[in-house]
């Protein structure tokens, strides 16, 4: 196993994965029992238009897309509560637009290149140090937000009348979890890609909630899943010369299929 | 030496309170006041404005006019919410696959007040058996609440309120679909908690023929007040036995 340690991207890599791993397990399962699962698809559709922006301006498209996304998703909240839209048809209008806008900056700026792959399939194993440094920072917010505001959001997503009656802001928080969403989406999106990164959020999480008996054991068993399916992603990835993002998001199905069959047979 | 009336304080007032969700109004001109040790039945055929003027009293809506006071001050300053512990109508909008522990519902309670998180252990621990255990619930404590019968919940739902040693309890609706005997065990459980820890109980109800005799005021609605006093002049007045004759007991006591 040190082998891989002496490579300076694997270590990034490595490093990078398990901060964002946490994050997003922890969103994960407060959006499925919100019934909120398909806001990391729909704003991964967004984040593309924004990092189509980001190479069309020529600017650090991480930064244009974080800033793209984090807008998006206020905007989606919104609509969510005032429009009088359906469930979430907010997110089906959103993550289209999101990426016929993408598709046509991208063609505007002449980029169908193997950058804008990287961002499509995701490219940790080749990540920057200063994209590292980014991303563990941000992941570091987003896991203290959450841990900060563990019982209240807890509280809200079980049973969001009373916790609105014990004085809980739930719509202050509301907001701020699908702002973090919004920047775990674009973080995600460094590990597995544009196209895969709502599974990231989604499959550890879902996989935990199939087994947990309390809320303790689902976030500590999705957080457990989600790290491993990236570190040994990252792993057959370099061994086998794979594709980290399928491999990662493999594993985390593979866990998912032996935990959903586990329930069942318990039965 | 005063009587125990005597030193009945003014918790909660409702003054010319009106509601409308826009289609016509709900309640109209509604004033009543909520004293300390009250065991208070907010009764009312479907449709009276009962859970409209509960979620008025939590802040939940705003009412198009008038107001209430919660220990003298209005709900918008009011910001003690855990002396007021609101226990929903049960089970109906919980997610019963939710993995959450009867402790850790229990927990939400506390925690949710506090302004900084902190690890549950401790006095809090103490402090959620001790709650458990006043509704009965002791030993379900690990228990996942989705596997829980819908009256446990509800006694769960309760715990949680009182693990923050409310003043008051609001109970919307809470012994719908439950059967005699268990609804009598658990009027006993509230009256204790009235009469022992001195909890001011206000519930919901449109069972207008069966309330429980441990029911000491009534306050009846059907979109205005038509009656508030004492229960049992309440089941001699003329209002009550109109109702009953309108069929708004819906549920007999012996089935």
């Amino acid at each position: 196993m040190e082998v891989f340690f002496l490579y300076g991207f694997f270590q990034r890599a490595f490093l990078a994965g398990v901060f964002i791993a946490i994050a997003c397990a922890l969103l994960g399962i407060f959006l499925i029992l919100r019934r909120d699962a398909m806001i990391g698809h729909g704003l991964a559709h967004v984040t593309f238009a924004g990092v189509a922006l980001g190479l069309y301006l020529n600017v650090m498209p991480l930064a244009v897309a974080l800033f793209v996304a984090v807008v998006a998703s206020w905007i989606i909240m919104k609509l969510k509560v005032k429009a009088g839209l359906h469930g979430d048809t907010a997110i089906a209008i959103f993550s289209s637009v999101g990426f016929a806008l993408g598709i046509l900056l991208v063609t505007l700026s002449q980029s169908f290149n193997v950058d804008l792959f990287s961002y499509l399939f995701g490219e940790i194993l080749a990540i920057e140090t200063s994209e590292v440094v980014f991303s563990i920072v941000l992941a570091f917010v987003v896991v203290l937000l959450v841990v900060v505001n563990y019982h209240k959001f807890m509280y809200m997503t079980f049973d969001r009348e009373s916790a609105k009656a014990s004085g809980i802001k739930v719509d202050r928080l509301d907001g701020l979890l699908t702002v973090l969403t919004a920047v775990t989406v674009v973080l995600g999106m460094k590990v597995v890609g544009i196209l895969l990164v709502s599974a990231l959020v989604v499959i550890p999480a879902a996989a935990g909630l199939q087994v947990a008996s309390n809320f303790k054991q689902a976030i500590v068993l999705s957080t457990f899943i989600s790290i491993t399916s990236i570190v040994i992603g990252l792993v057959l990835a370099f061994l086998l010369d794979l594709p980290a993002s399928g491999s990662i998001v493999l594993l985390s199905f593979l866990a998912f299929g032996i935990l959903f069959v586990f329930r069942r047979s318990r039965r | 030496m005063d009587s125990v009336a005597a030193e009945q304080k003014l918790l909660i007032e409702i003054q010319n309170v009106c509601y409308d969700y826009g289609y016509g109004d709900v309640l109209k001109d509604v004033s009543f006041p909520i004293n300390s040790h009250d065991f208070l039945a907010i009764i009312g055929p479907n449709g009276s404005g009962k859970t409209t003027l509960l979620k008025i009293i939590l802040g939940l809506l705003k009412p198009r006019l008038g107001e209430v006071t919660i220990m003298g001050k209005t709900v918008e300053e009011f910001a003690d919410w855990k002396k007021i512990g609101y226990v929903p109508q049960k089970a109906t909008h919980i997610d019963s696959l939710f993995p959450v522990s009867v402790k850790e519902v229990v927990a939400m309670g506390i925690q949710s007040s506090r302004r900084f998180p902190r690890r549950t252990r401790g006095e809090d621990i103490c402090c959620i058996s001790r709650a458990l255990q006043q509704v009965g619930m002791g030993e379900y404590k690990n228990r996942r609440i989705g596997n829980l019968s819908a009256g446990q919940q509800q006694r769960v739902f309760i715990a949680r309120a009182l693990a923050n040693h409310p003043k008051i309890l609001m109970l919307d609706e809470p012994t719908t679909g439950v059967d005699a005997k268990t609804q009598e065990h658990f009027y006993d459980m509230l009256q204790r908690l009235n009469r022992e820890k001195e909890i001011t109980i206000v519930l919901i109800t449109h069972e207008v023929g069966i309330i429980n005799k441990h029911v000491e005021q009534v306050a009846c609605l059907n979109q205005t007040l038509v009656y508030h006093g004492s229960h049992d002049e309440f089941c001699r007045s003329d209002e009550f036995k109109r109702m009953l004759a309108d069929g708004h007991h819906l549920v007999s006591h012996h089935h």
